[in-house]
């Protein structure tokens, strides 16, 4: 056992010492929080640019119904294209000036854009313009002809503003879809199949990442140890299965530190990234939504906070997910899977004398986790099939299908079933990939194939 | 006479091939034993039976009289023929880690290899990487690693192998040091002349069984031809006239005063009593010896006849 020790403590350290591992283990946490943060700084790089647009209104409506904003200043310039002749707007004209003004786009509302319930306003720029500015005209747009067909229809039916008011109030509805799940004593949680989903997927694709990477791990140091020839006196001192089982668990280690130290870095880089980088962020002085949804919608009708809700339910949401459990069954998964599959590694590893001969004996390993992959896109969609149900039972996938599927919630009975045969399975793999290991690492120079494999299982000890 | 290792009938099978066929050898304490034979014969086999890395099929094997077992781990050293180092783990890192798997504490192997990295003036190497190392300089580490934990069996496979001839001799002198502290060494090769210099009994294995076995004085007696070298100071013409009948000569030197020949004997039943009792009859006698064939002979005469028999 102390020799088991001393191996795993080699295993360990001379793979966190090494350049690459380092250098992984920092970068990864750099994309992360790059992933995560990169769109909010982008959106508001985009927003921080002054733009001016300058507005031909034929229904001479709207003008001052759309608002400026701190980065949006909207400026008519119907007078200037107006023909007196022709009694039309010289919207060619105003295309071609646009190149030599400092708009940035031109914003034309035709007649048409109120004949109907749908209307129709072209926005001209060179550049495309965002999403933020396009929602912006609409929304200011749609909420002035609401407030004029509003007040006309009011007006008609001989209502004071108060009346309008009060129908308003009533009449404003809101559904919402909760998603509620419930556990086994009963017990209502709130739930979100969204959230649910991208933490099933982002689970699973991890343990599909990391049994590769640290499954192959384990393969290369296999043959290292046989190519360079040390194995022969490793095993003169250890028996071959604990220099193999020290070096499983040596990797596993190590993977176990670098995903640590990857939530660990991943947050502390989020956290403060966002401290330094958006510290003057204030959404309600760049999105231009916001001015709208503020001032007119709310004090008018008293209508609840949209934006608001929305966040309380993602908050909500976030947090019905157990993360406890979810680290717990990956934590279980991940092991799991790692070791029933770094023993089919260590049996590649032990079987060949270098790496480019591994291939031929990848197939087995490479496409039950494939599988899983693919299977994992059909489990987010629909966790209950019976599909799931197989491949979250059936031990060479169920670490990647099963972990899709607990966000959704899982019965107990599969859970049970699921992690017994992957530890039942990982068990026997070990002592299969044992006795082939203890022949193939003192094997050379021999082109192996199945039938030898097998042969060597066969050999007494 | 007390015995350091005895293996009794050992059979090993792979698959269809028959790597070990009733081999028995018996190495005496505090000796040198040297295990010949060609490739493939099964020595490395044999070796990986005695250091417990492979079980035999059948037969036992025994460390000083006791059934081997994982306790005798540590008082066996092994030095296998193909042997190596991680490449990119520094020397005494590594030299460490390796002592420590057989057994020995840190302190222990730290004070160890301190001493023996001094001996062989290598203290400078410590913290080099072994990839940085030559082929001799790293087999002078896996040679402190495998002596360092001071086993009383050692095994050598073909300890020289790599090593230039200045080198090779502190090696051998090294051995023959590690012998005369009592140590028992089990010596694998195919150079024939390295055994005949260091080893006290040998031992041939040729195709799975062992066809030879003895004192090597002994060996190389039994298998004399009857050839013997004679120098002597008299009349040449004399012993080419009276004697032809009994021996030829194969070789005749002659100095200023002495004449060195070289005589094969043709009928077996003399004896050398009786070739000495004829030459002091013809003059002076300064130099009288058989010829004892070179464990080559030995070696070469012995594959031949069994693997004759064999066929």
């Amino acid at each position: 056992m102390n020799k088991v020790l001393l191996i795993i403590k080699r295993e360990f350290n001379s793979r966190v010492k090494k350049r690459s591992f380092i250098i992984m283990t920092i970068l990864g946490p750099l994309l992360f929080a790059a992933l995560m943060i990169a769109p909010i700084v982008l959106m508001r790089l985009e927003d921080d640019e002054f733009k001016k647009v300058a507005v031909i209104d034929e229904t001479g409506m709207f003008f001052n119904s759309i608002p400026n904003t701190k980065y949006l200043q909207f400026e008519n310039v119907s007078l200037q294209y107006y023909d007196n002749l022709t009694t039309s707007y010289n919207l060619t004209k105003a295309k071609e000036d646009l190149k030599n003004t400092d708009y940035y786009a031109l914003l034309y509302i035709p007649h048409t854009a109120v004949q109907t319930n749908i209307g129709v306003v072209q926005l001209i720029s060179f550049r495309q313009p965002n999403m933020a500015l396009k929602l912006h005209i609409s929304n200011s747009m749609e909420k002035k002809l609401e407030d004029i067909k509003l007040s006309t229809k009011a007006q008609e039916f001989g209502l004071t503003e108060e009346d309008v008011t009060n129908i308003l109030t009533v009449v404003n509805t809101r559904i919402d879809v909760v998603t509620t799940t419930l556990d086994e004593k009963g017990e209502e949680k709130q739930s979100s199949t969204e959230i649910a989903m991208i933490i099933g997927y982002i689970c699973g694709f991890l343990i599909y990442m990391f049994v590769f990477m640290y499954g192959s791990m384990v393969m290369r140091g296999v043959i290292e140890e046989k190519t360079s020839r040390i194995v022969e006196v490793i095993v003169s001192s250890v028996k071959p299965f604990q220099l193999m089982i020290g070096k499983i668990i040596g990797v596993a280690l190590v993977g176990l530190t670098q995903f640590l130290l990857w939530v660990v870095l991943t947050f502390v880089l989020v956290f403060f990234g966002q401290k330094i980088l958006l510290k003057d962020y204030n959404p309600e002085k760049f999105n231009p939504n916001s001015v709208i949804v503020g001032s007119t919608l709310d004090n008018q009708y008293n209508v609840p906070d949209e934006k608001a809700l929305k966040y309380e339910e993602a908050f909500k949401a976030v947090f019905s997910v157990n993360y406890l459990q979810v680290i717990t069954f990956f934590l279980f998964y991940f092991i799991g899977g790692y070791l029933l599959y770094a023993a089919m590694f260590a049996i590649v590893g032990s079987a060949v004398d270098n790496e480019t001969d591994t291939q031929q004996f990848m197939l087995p390993i490479s496409l039950p986790l494939i599988l899983g992959i693919i299977v994992m896109m059909q489990v987010i969609n629909n966790p209950a099939s019976s599909l799931s149900y197989w491949f979250s039972i059936i031990p060479f996938t169920s670490p990647i299908v099963m972990m899709v599927r607990i966000p959704f919630g899982v019965p107990i009975a599969d859970l049970i079933i699921s992690m017994l045969l992957l530890v039942i399975s990982f068990v026997f793999m070990t002592w299969f990939a044992a006795k082939i290991y203890r022949v193939g690492i003192l094997m050379y120079g021999k082109k192996v194939n199945y039938k030898e494999l097998w042969k060597w299982f066969k050999y007494k000890n | 006479m007390k015995h350091a290792l005895i293996t009794e009938n050992i059979e090993k099978r792979f698959a269809n091939h028959l790597a070990l066929d009733d081999v028995s050898i018996q190495v005496p304490e505090a000796s040198i034993y040297g295990l010949l034979g060609p490739n493939g014969a099964g020595k490395t086999t044999l070796i990986r039976i005695i250091n417990q890395i492979t079980a035999p099929d059948k037969g036992k094997v025994y460390f000083n009289g006791e059934p081997i077992s994982s306790k005798h781990i540590s008082l066996i050293g092994y030095l296998p023929e193909e042997r190596g180092l991680y490449k990119k783990m520094k020397v005494g890192e590594q030299a460490l880690y390796l002592c420590q798997l057989k057994g020995l504490s840190r302190q222990d192997a730290l004070k160890g290899l301190k001493k023996w990295f001094e001996k062989f003036e290598i203290q400078s190497w410590w913290d080099k990487k072994v990839e940085e190392l030559s082929k001799g300089m790293a087999q002078k580490v896996q040679f402190i690693i495998t002596v360092l934990h001071n086993p009383t069996l050692l095994i050598f496979d073909e300890p020289f192998s790599g090593f230039d001839p200045i080198n090779a001799n502190l090696l051998k002198q090294e051995i023959l040091e590690l012998k005369r502290n009592g140590a028992t060494i089990i010596f694998s090769t195919h150079n024939m002349s390295s055994v005949e210099e260091i080893c006290d009994y040998v031992a041939l294995i040729n195709r799975s069984r062992k066809v030879l076995e003895g004192e090597i004085n002994e060996v190389r007696t039994n298998y004399a031809s009857n050839i013997y070298e004679i120098q002597f100071e008299g009349f040449l013409n004399i012993i080419e006239t009276s004697l032809s009948h009994e021996y030829k000569i194969l070789k005749v030197e002659k100095n200023l005063k002495d004449t060195i020949i070289e005589i094969e004997l043709l009928n077996n039943n003399l004896t050398s009593n009786d070739i000495l009792k004829r030459f002091l009859e013809f003059g002076n006698i300064s130099m009288f010896r058989r010829y004892l064939p070179k464990m080559e002979d030995v070696f070469i005469k012995v594959v031949g006849e069994t693997n004759s028999l064999t066929e």
